[in-house]
Parts: structure tokens; C-alpha cells; sequence
């Protein structure tokens, strides 16, 4: 039996390697993508293109625009003169947020009369809104403090709110993100090969060959699925390796623990794959089908979104859903170092979910054939 | 070239479609699901963050405190901790991603009008939430010394925030807009893709070549069928939009289907380009996917904002159409935005699929003869 399956997996790597094109696609695509994505997929807000709008031409109005600029936060990009212009440039989009200091800013001060000044942003994007308004209260407020005769401050009471992040102290969206990527980037690409190159078979007529050879249907099952989890493992290692040296995240936890973890994800995303195939009959059903499949898994793993907002019955489908164990386990090691104490309960949800879906897809695969 | 042939593959196209119910399904279930999907159960929006309260002051004045975060909808309270050591298990587990510890001289040093002071710590694994909840529970701090401030002080200075376009900044205004260029993306990509690759790879190209039909011909034709499909979802998707998620569109419907179609039109040429170099379908899926659904989720300023990037990535968004598609469509439902303030989006978007048609057009000759 064994050395059937020997034969039947140098078979596999034959056929999925004779194309020379298909090379680059397994090996060299992963990396192109994690890099892209490790700079792309960034939830930071800096750099908010911003336009000011300064009536007061005072030393007080400079000082503040000053402090905007000097936070990291807003990028100055143009100083309007005409008030059409403010409306304008936010409709075009090219900028994001509006600072206008009105005359009379710097005499208010002055007198120690009480002034305001107003930002404008662009809502369309509510969670960089959000964020950039924060920024923007605070950077305000720390002016108007540095303001406030000491008289006046002496009597405020204040209460300070010291900080403290964890995990990832300098609140770097990367270290959170690039893990991830890895996790969506081995399912894409294990389940549209095994999805795919089993339908193929089928599409082709070479299946009919293969039944026709004394293998048997559990050979024909793992001979077809353990090419796809070696080239799954390859690529875990591969992307890795990348996302260390490249991005320069540090993996907390165990490695081997990351590798045993790999491979009990590795069988949901065989198994789903393997049933794809069962229920297409061209190349161009176990597409859709597996786009059907990830695309929803991808936005319902909490990669980009948080579980807990989701509406209660979404929250319970995403209990099926491979991926949001992953993610968990792949941050857990990444980030905090977590051991297996801490994540036996994603480990075994993986693993009994793993095998449920890899038995029910070679039993319909097995049905099939014969 | 000859319409009447044109005519011919499109009604040959048409056919084998609809010969393939599921596939013609699936093509109009997944721009629904997944609008659904995004629509109902994703929101950008943090709120009930989970929180644990560590109250060393037990004092009426550091549960008024706890009782101004219980009260924001931001914080839900998840537990309290009685030692140090409680805090660092509900932050380690996941439990709490907020934990606010509350020293022993909380309430005496805010009697006293001295400078009181609260530790905070949060989960700093999804930095975008913790940069939020620090924004929150500095907000929140703030109003409450305010509050209690024996002597007001007014401030000197007050910010005057104004949001336009979306003044409730509600997350599903820009997501379920950027979300039909994203699904646009895909579906026009996948539906071509595999069409070319299949012929060759079934050996009916090769009866194609024996008919008077020339490769222009073919290429149209096959384009038009499946445009009009694509059409169809534009419209269920952005009729979803608007009445089932209640998204305004503020601008033309007529011009977001022009354009939508003139998107289409490069979605769909870019499709045929990758099946007619693929020329195996197992190619052309893995590589329709890596240039179209990931690029249009993650680099077309849709969910992640291109300014944001490093200048060498921005550089490479100017080729995703889909980047054009989202700033277009965010445009026109939420500004209301008229062709001039998006002709450069506009014009961009024309040359892509004009050149990607040509691109198409001159392979595929190649490979025929």
C-alpha cells in the first residue's frame, strides 16, 4: 500500500510540475504576496493628507499648525486661500482633513478669551475619520494646555490615563497582520490546487485511467491530498522564513508547535478542497466554488474584522471556519509565545473539524469513483 | 471582422452558459452573499470592547468612574480583577483586551485636588483597536475630571470636529460601496478567465480555428456575454446597497452603471488576457485570483488606505483598476460626485482596458497562428 501511494504521489508532483509555469505560481507568488501585503495591510494611521486653512497668520495659528505637523500623524499638503478651495480639495479627495484657524484666533488667546478652532474630515472612510479626529482632539488639547496660565492650570484637576500596550508596544499594525496573511495565503493556495487538480482529472478523462489501476479509493484519496499538504508545508516554511527576515516579526513561540498546528489546519483545508471536487464537474465550478468558500472564510476569520461585532448567528458560523482557529494559534505563537496550555482549545475545535470534514470528503470522494 | 460572426459566438457562449446552470449561479449568488455577508456582519466600528476593572480605591468615586465606561457603549465590562495577577490572565486569554486599574488614592487625591492617575493597559495585538480604545478612555477620562473639577475651568481652546459625507461615520456607508468594486473585480476576472484556457485545453480551439471566425471576433464575442452578466450583478449589487443596507447614493445611477460598465469592460478583458496566456485553467484560476481579488481587496484603498503605504506600493495601485473603481464608486453614492470631479479616474480607467483589450487581442493572435 505504501509504496502505491510513493508512486501515486511522484505522479502528482509530475503532473503539477511538468507545466513550467506552474513553478513560479506555488514557490515564488507567496513571497511576492506577503510582502506586498505585509506593507499594504497596515490599519496605522499616519500620514493623514491634510490642508490648512489659516485666516489668523499669527505666530499662535503657526505654532499649532506646527504641532500638526510635527505629530507624525497629518502630512501638511497645501495651504488654502480661498474658502471654495476647502470644499474642493475634500471633494476630489485630496485630502482627508481641513484645519482652519479663524481671524481673531491669536487676539482670543491673547485676552485669555475662550477661541475655537474647527477640522474638517472626510467621513467616507469612518475608521481613519475616527482615528485621525482622536489624534486631532488630542494634539488641540495638549496645545490648549500649553497655553493655560499657570494659574488656570494649577486649579484644574487632571487626570492622567498612563498607557500601556501589550504584545506589541509600539502598536504596529504589521506584527498583527503579516501572521495572518500567512494563514489566508497556505489556504488560497492548497485549496485551489487540490480543488482543481482533482477536477481537472476528471475534466481531462484521466480519472477513468486511474480507476482502472489497481489503487485503491483510500490509495486514490491520500495519493491525490499529500502532494497538496507537502507543497502546503513547503509554502508555510517559505512564507515564514519571509515574513522573519524580511519584516523582521519575531516568532515568540515554538516552532514545532507551529508546524504540528500547520498540519491539523492543513486537513480542513485538504478536506474542503477534496469536497469541492466532489461537487464539480468542471474546472470552472470548483473555481467559483472555492472562491465561494474563501472569500467569506477570509472575512469572517477575524483577520480584518473583529468576531465579538459580528451579529450573534454570524458569530456562531464562524465556529466552521477553519481559519479563525488558525488565526488565533498563528498570532498566539507569533506574538504572545503562547504554548500549547493556551491553545489546546483552537487546537482540538481545529483538529476535530479537520478530520469531520476530511472523512465526510473522502467518503463522498470514494462514492464517486466507485 | 463581421457582426453576423459575433453574433454567432455570443449565441454559442450564451448557450454553453446556460448549459452550465451552476456555474451561472454561482455567478449571480456570490455578488449577493457576499454583500450580505459584509453588510450584516462586518462593521469597522469598535465598540463593546471587553474590559476588565481593577479597583484598588473601592470608593463611591472610582465606581462613578467604572460607571462612566460601563455606560459608553464602547466598554463592556468583562470582569474585575482583585489582584495584579488577575489582569495579566484576562489580557493573556483574550478575555479583556482593555484592562483599567484604578490606584488606592484615586478618589483621595481628586478630593484633594491633587493629580490623580489611572493605569491602563490594552491588548496591543490589533493595534488598530487599541489605538481606538486609548482614544476613548482618554476622552472619557477627560470629560470626568471636567466633571468633577471643583472650580471650573473653562477651556481656552476647543476643538470643533465636523465629519462630512458620512456624519455618523457609520463603517457600512463606505464598505458596502467599495465592496461592489471589489466584488465587480473578482467576478469579471473569474468568469473570463478560465473561457480561453478551457478551448485549448478541451482541444475545441482547434474546431474554432477551422471556422471562418477570426480571433477579434472571438474575443468580443465571448467579452459581450459574459459583460452582460456582469451588468446584471452591478445592478443587484448596488439595488442590495441601497435598499437593503440603506446606503445613500447621492450622485447619478446612470453614471455609476457607465462606469461600472466601462470597468467591466477592463475586468473582463484582463480575464480573457490570463486565459489566452494561461492557456490551462489550473494556471489561470491561481493567477486570476493573485491579480484580481487580492489587489482589489487590499491595494485599492478600499478597507486600507493607500496613503498609508510606502511610496513603491503606491506607485504599484496606479495599475489596480479596482483603485480607481472604489475612489469612483465611494464618490458617487457618498459625495454625490459628478464625472468632473472623477474624469482622471475616469480616464484611467479607459486606458487600462482599452490596453489590456489590445494586449489580449494581439496574444491571442499569436497563439493561433
Amino acid at each position: 500500500m505504501l509504496e502505491r501511494i510513493k508512486r501515486m504521489v511522484i505522479k502528482e508532483f509530475h503532473q503539477i510540475f511538468r507545466d513550467k509555469r506552474m513553478r513560479p505560481i506555488i514557490f515564488i507568488t507567496p513571497i511576492i504576496q506577503l510582502i506586498v501585503f505585509g506593507y499594504a495591510v497596515t490599519t496605522d494611521v499616519n500620514n493623514v493628507r491634510m490642508a490648512v486653512y489659516d485666516l489668523d497668520k499669527s505666530y499662535e495659528s503657526r505654532e499649532l499648525i506646527r504641532r500638526f505637523e510635527a505629530s507624525g500623524y497629518f502630512q501638511i499638503l497645501r495651504y488654502i486661500n480661498a474658502p471654495e478651495e476647502v470644499r474642493l480639495l475634500l471633494d476630489k479627495g485630496k485630502v482627508l482633513a481641513v484645519l482652519q484657524v479663524n481671524h481673531g484666533f491669536s487676539a482670543d488667546i491673547k485676552k485669555g478669551k475662550q477661541t475655537e478652532v474647527q477640522v474638517l474630515f472626510d467621513g467616507t472612510d469612518s475608521n481613519t475619520a475616527l482615528v485621525a479626529m482622536s489624534y486631532a482632539n488630542t494634539i488641540i488639547t495638549r496645545y490648549a494646555r500649553s497655553l493655560g496660565s499657570p494659574k488656570v492650570n494649577a486649579a484644574a484637576i487632571k487626570l492622567d490615563v498612563r498607557a500601556r500596550a501589550w504584545y506589541n508596544p509600539d502598536l504596529r499594525s504589521r506584527n498583527y497582520n503579516v501572521p495572518g496573511v500567512i494563514a489566508i495565503m497556505i489556504m488560497l493556495i492548497c485549496l485551489l490546487l487540490t480543488s482543481m487538480a482533482i477536477v481537472r482529472e476528471r475534466e481531462i478523462g484521466t480519472m477513468e485511467q486511474l480507476m482502472v489501476t489497481p489503487l485503491r479509493p483510500l490509495e486514490l484519496i491520500l495519493g491525490k491530498t499529500i502532494p497538496f499538504a507537502i507543497i502546503g508545508f513547503f509554502d508555510m516554511f517559505l512564507v515564514t522564513i519571509v515574513g522573519v527576515s524580511w519584516f523582521s516579526i519575531t516568532i515568540q513561540g515554538s516552532l514545532m508547535l507551529l508546524v504540528l498546528c500547520t498540519g491539523i489546519y492543513l486537513l480542513s483545508v485538504l478536506g474542503i478542497g477534496l469536497f469541492i471536487s466532489t461537487v464539480s464537474r468542471t474546472q470552472q465550478q470548483a473555481l467559483m466554488g472555492t472562491f465561494l468558500f474563501f472569500a467569506p472564510a477570509v472575512l469572517l476569520s477575524g483577520l480584518m474584522f473583529p468576531i465579538e461585532n459580528m451579529p450573534f448567528a454570524v458569530q456562531y458560523g464562524t465556529y466552521l471556519n477553519p481559519l479563525r482557529y488558525f488565526l488565533i494559534i498563528i498570532r498566539g505563537i507569533f506574538l504572545k509565545g503562547n504554548g500549547i496550555g493556551i491553545l489546546w482549545p483552537q487546537m482540538l475545535a481545529l483538529f476535530i473539524l479537520g478530520t469531520t470534514v476530511m472523512t465526510i470528503s473522502a467518503l463522498r470522494f470514494k462514492k464517486r469513483l466507485g | 471582422m463581421k457582426l453576423m460572426r459575433i453574433k454567432a459566438i455570443v449565441k454559442k457562449e450564451a448557450i454553453q452558459i446556460l448549459r452550465d446552470p451552476l456555474s451561472l449561479a454561482m455567478a449571480f449568488l456570490m455578488p449577493v452573499m457576499l454583500l450580505f455577508i459584509f453588510g450584516y456582519a462586518i462593521t469597522m466600528d469598535v465598540d463593546n470592547l471587553s474590559t476588565v476593572v481593577y479597583d484598588r480605591d473601592k470608593s463611591s468615586m472610582s465606581r462613578e468612574f467604572i460607571a462612566e465606561f460601563r455606560e459608553s457603549r464602547y466598554f463592556t465590562i468583562v470582569g474585575y480583577a482583585d489582584k495584579q495577577a488577575d489582569i495579566d490572565r484576562y489580557i493573556d486569554s483574550g478575555t479583556a483586551r482593555v484592562a483599567i486599574s484604578i490606584p488606592e488614592d484615586f478618589s483621595k487625591n481628586m478630593k484633594t485636588g491633587k493629580n490623580a492617575e489611572i493605569q491602563v493597559a490594552v491588548d496591543g495585538s490589533d493595534s488598530n483597536t487599541a489605538t481606538i480604545a486609548l482614544g476613548y478612555i482618554s476622552a472619557i477620562s477627560e470629560l470626568y475630571s471636567q466633571r468633577i473639577n471643583k472650580t471650573p475651568v473653562a477651556p481656552i481652546l476647543t476643538p470643533r470636529v465636523r465629519v462630512w459625507y458620512n456624519p455618523e461615520l457609520k463603517s457600512r456607508n463606505f464598505i458596502v460601496p467599495g465592496l461592489i468594486a471589489v466584488i465587480m473585480a473578482i467576478i469579471a476576472a473569474l468568469l473570463t478567465s478560465l473561457t480561453i484556457a478551457r478551448e485549448w485545453e478541451r482541444g475545441t480551439m482547434e474546431q474554432l480555428i477551422s471556422t471562418p471566425v477570426k480571433p477579434p471576433e472571438l474575443i468580443i464575442g465571448k467579452l459581450f456575454t459574459y459583460f452582460i452578466i456582469g451588468l446584471i450583478d452591478v445592478l443587484i449589487s448596488t439595488l442590495i446597497g441601497i435598499y437593503l443596507f440603506d446606503v445613500p447614493l447621492k450622485g447619478s445611477p446612470l453614471l455609476l452603471m457607465m462606469l461600472s460598465s466601462l470597468f467591466l469592460f477592463g475586468g473582463l478583458s484582463l480575464g480573457i488576457l490570463i486565459s489566452v496566456v494561461a492557456k490551462s485553467q489550473l494556471i489561470a484560476s491561481q493567477v486570476s485570483i493573485i491579480v484580481s481579488y487580492l489587489p482589489a481587496l487590499l491595494l485599492s484603498g478600499f478597507m486600507f488606505s493607500i496613503s498609508n503605504m510606502p511610496a513603491p506600493l503606491q506607485i504599484v495601485t496606479y495599475i489596480i483598476p479596482a483603485r480607481y473603481f472604489v475612489t469612483m464608486l465611494k464618490a458617487i453614492y457618498l459625495k454625490g460626485s459628478a464625472l468632473n470631479l472623477l474624469v482622471f479616474e475616469t480616464v484611467l480607467l479607459s486606458i487600462f482596458g482599452f490596453l489590456v483589450f489590445m494586449i489580449a487581442n494581439r496574444k491571442f493572435k499569436k497563439r493561433i497562428e
